[in-house]
């Protein structure tokens, strides 16, 4: 009687593991396909830009990319605008928003008290978290109409007659364009900024800073002398990261970048992005050369902010397994 | 020395005073923001906004269809995206933590998450939009769905790579095959890390609006139908801000109030649930 209750025992021990082995690689295998998913998906988006621009691509060729027209009625396509306004927009963003993102840093990691340390640092990342068409419809209602009355008649007046910035700072003043984005821009990249400094700068080893201060330097001392080199490579990657979201947002810009498809000289001219006409004009763009430039617009997009992403993430890596070591 | 000592600390004052300047000017945009948010949006802050369709031009209404379609694309999207995002975090953290595979997906997922969502909804067009012929809010869903995916990995992976050891090796000494101890142990043990991550995935996409323009796009009217297209509320705020009419203007406003007001109490309470872990 017992021997066959322990041979009863024994196989149903064995069934019981055998299920477990069975569901455990049934688990193993989902999750590994949801990684492998991940990969997918970029590829996905990759291939699927490639074959939607085709058309607009195989027609225009080379000449896409440096052509400004943008003709919808001869179907005569460009990006040269687009690129253009891309570029200055996040580029002057960035020159903005980095000294400030560096100064929120060092105040956070060096001058702010304890207690306030954690609120400020939420209040900054909140600005993250603001929604893109928030920062359009503010940028648009409020933030563009003080530009244009108080900032740029103001502006405009005073480097008249100055060469080189008279053509940079030239009226009329619309209120939205270029710069009008490029502050908006400053501002939605500047908590990314702020905050992996911040990080980056919390990888220093303390006796590093301790020793500084030991034979008499003072916080900017360490700071420039110290902290930053030992961080540059960090601090560089959150610069890349600001960089790419800056290039690929959308509707912040679309509310003010004011959609004119030219390349003009003056800052406070209006102008468009890549991720402006995509979201402006796709809806409305009627034939498939349309369509198609458009997505071709996106690929090119695509390939700026992944190779830009991509240094990003390099740099940040590299600073990490520096904190491991 | 004499000469060189205050200039060294003259220019220290400055520096700093700076970067406490930089400080206030990042706390005061915050403020401004809000504050012009609440003054224009809360005029229109009524009970008809909630109960009432968008208006056609020139008339009184609210935003129902537009929170109803947000609530039902945001919940599908959550649906289709966390279950991957977990999956694949637990497959990083759990089964393939040191593989190349990892290492790879980890890299080109950091890069999905500051990927520009509005190529994410071209990708959506080409392979969803096009295909069926016409704009729905499946499609939408999907769009978003891809933008939750990077999030909720991310938190995922990192949360249960700080789950100790000892509590695997313990739940493997009594003899419990892996997935139980992933289930039983991992996933309670970093149960609040990855309800943050979840909603921080739906802030997220609450506020989004390239991805929606060509997938969902809109719709003025009251509609359920996953394969048509629905209104949200971030395509409504573009299309109501950029009219002509001040009611649809005031419209715009208070649905951006509403928004941020959600996305905001969203990333306060996945804040506060992953401080009292930092607490304990």
């Amino acid at each position: 009687m017992a021997a066959v209750t322990d041979q009863q025992m024994a196989s149903r021990r064995e069934k019981v593991v055998r299920r477990f082995a069975l569901t455990d690689a049934v688990f193993h295998a989902v999750s590994r396909a949801s990684a492998v998913l991940v990969l997918v998906l970029l590829g996905g988006v990759a291939v699927s830009l490639f074959v939607g621009s085709w058309d607009a691509l195989s027609k225009f060729g080379f000449s896409f990319l440096v052509t400004e027209s943008w003709n919808p009625v001869k179907e005569n396509f460009g990006a040269a605008a687009p690129i253009y306004g891309t570029i200055v927009t996040s580029a002057i963003a960035i020159l903005i928003a980095v000294p400030i993102g560096i100064g929120i840093a060092i105040f956070l990691t060096e001058l702010c008290p304890r207690p306030l340390r954690r609120p400020i640092g939420i209040a900054i990342e909140l600005l993250a978290g603001i929604p893109s068409i928030i920062y359009g419809i503010w940028g648009l209602f409020v933030f563009a109409p003080f530009i244009q009355t108080k900032v740029q008649p103001f502006v405009i007046d005073f480097f008249h007659g100055v060469p080189i910035l008279s053509s940079l700072f030239a009226g009329p003043p619309y209120g939205i364009g270029l710069l009008t984005s490029s502050l908006i821009l400053a501002i939605m990249v500047l908590p990314f900024i702020s905050s992996i400094t911040k990080d980056v700068f919390d990888t220093v080893p303390s006796v590093l800073k301790e020793s500084a201060y030991g034979i008499g330097c003072t916080t900017w001392e360490v700071m420039k002398n110290v902290v930053v080199p030992y961080t540059r490579v960090g601090i560089m990657g959150g610069v890349m990261l600001g960089l790419g979201r800056a290039l690929g947002e959308t509707m912040a810009v679309t509310f003010v970048i004011g959609n004119a498809h030219r390349i003009s000289a003056s800052l406070f001219a209006p102008s468009t992005t890549i991720s402006a006409t995509i979201a402006n004009e796709f809806t409305e763009a009627d034939g498939e050369m349309y369509t198609s430039s458009l997505i071709a617009l996106g690929l090119i997009l695509f390939i700026i902010t992944f190779i830009i992403l991509a240094i990003a993430r390099y740099m940040l890596m590299r600073i990490e397994s520096k904190k491991g070591a | 020395m004499s000469s060189i000592y205050p200039r060294r600390k003259i220019k220290n004052t400055v520096m700093m005073s700076l970067c406490v300047v930089a400080a206030g000017i990042g706390i005061a945009w915050l403020a401004l923001i809000l504050g012009a948010l609440v003054y224009k949006g809360a005029a229109g802050l009524n009970i008809q906004v909630f109960t009432e369709m968008t208006p056609p031009p020139g008339e009184e209404g609210g935003l129902l269809n537009a929170i109803f379609g947000s609530l039902i694309v945001t919940i599908i999207a959550m649906f289709v995206g966390t279950p991957i995002g977990i999956l694949a975090g637990t497959y990083m953290a759990e089964y393939g933590r040191f593989s190349k595979l990892t290492m790879v997906v980890r890299f080109i997922n950091d890069i999905l998450l500051s990927a520009p969502s509005i190529v994410v909804g071209l990708f959506i067009y080409e392979i969803v939009v096009r295909p069926m012929g016409h704009f729905s809010a499946l499609a939408g869903s999907f769009a978003l769905a891809v933008l939750v995916i990077p999030v909720v990995l991310r938190t995922t992976e990192d949360m249960l790579s700080l789950v100790p050891n000892a509590l695997r090796e313990a739940g493997t000494a009594i003899g419990a095959p892996r997935w139980i101890v992933i289930r039983s142990v991992a996933y309670r043990a970093a149960r609040s890390g990855i309800v943050t991550g979840v909603l921080l995935a739906v802030a997220r996409i609450s506020g989004e609006t390239a991805p929606l323009l060509f997938t969902a796009l809109n719709n003025q009217f009251w509609s359920s139908n996953l394969n048509a297209p629905m209104a949200s509320l971030p395509v409504t705020i573009f299309q109501f801000a950029l009219s002509p009419y001040e009611e649809w203007q005031q419209l715009a406003w208070t649905g951006a109030l509403i928004i941020t007001m959600t996305v905001l109490g969203l990333s306060v309470i996945s804040r506060s649930l992953t401080g009292r872990r930092e607490d304990r």
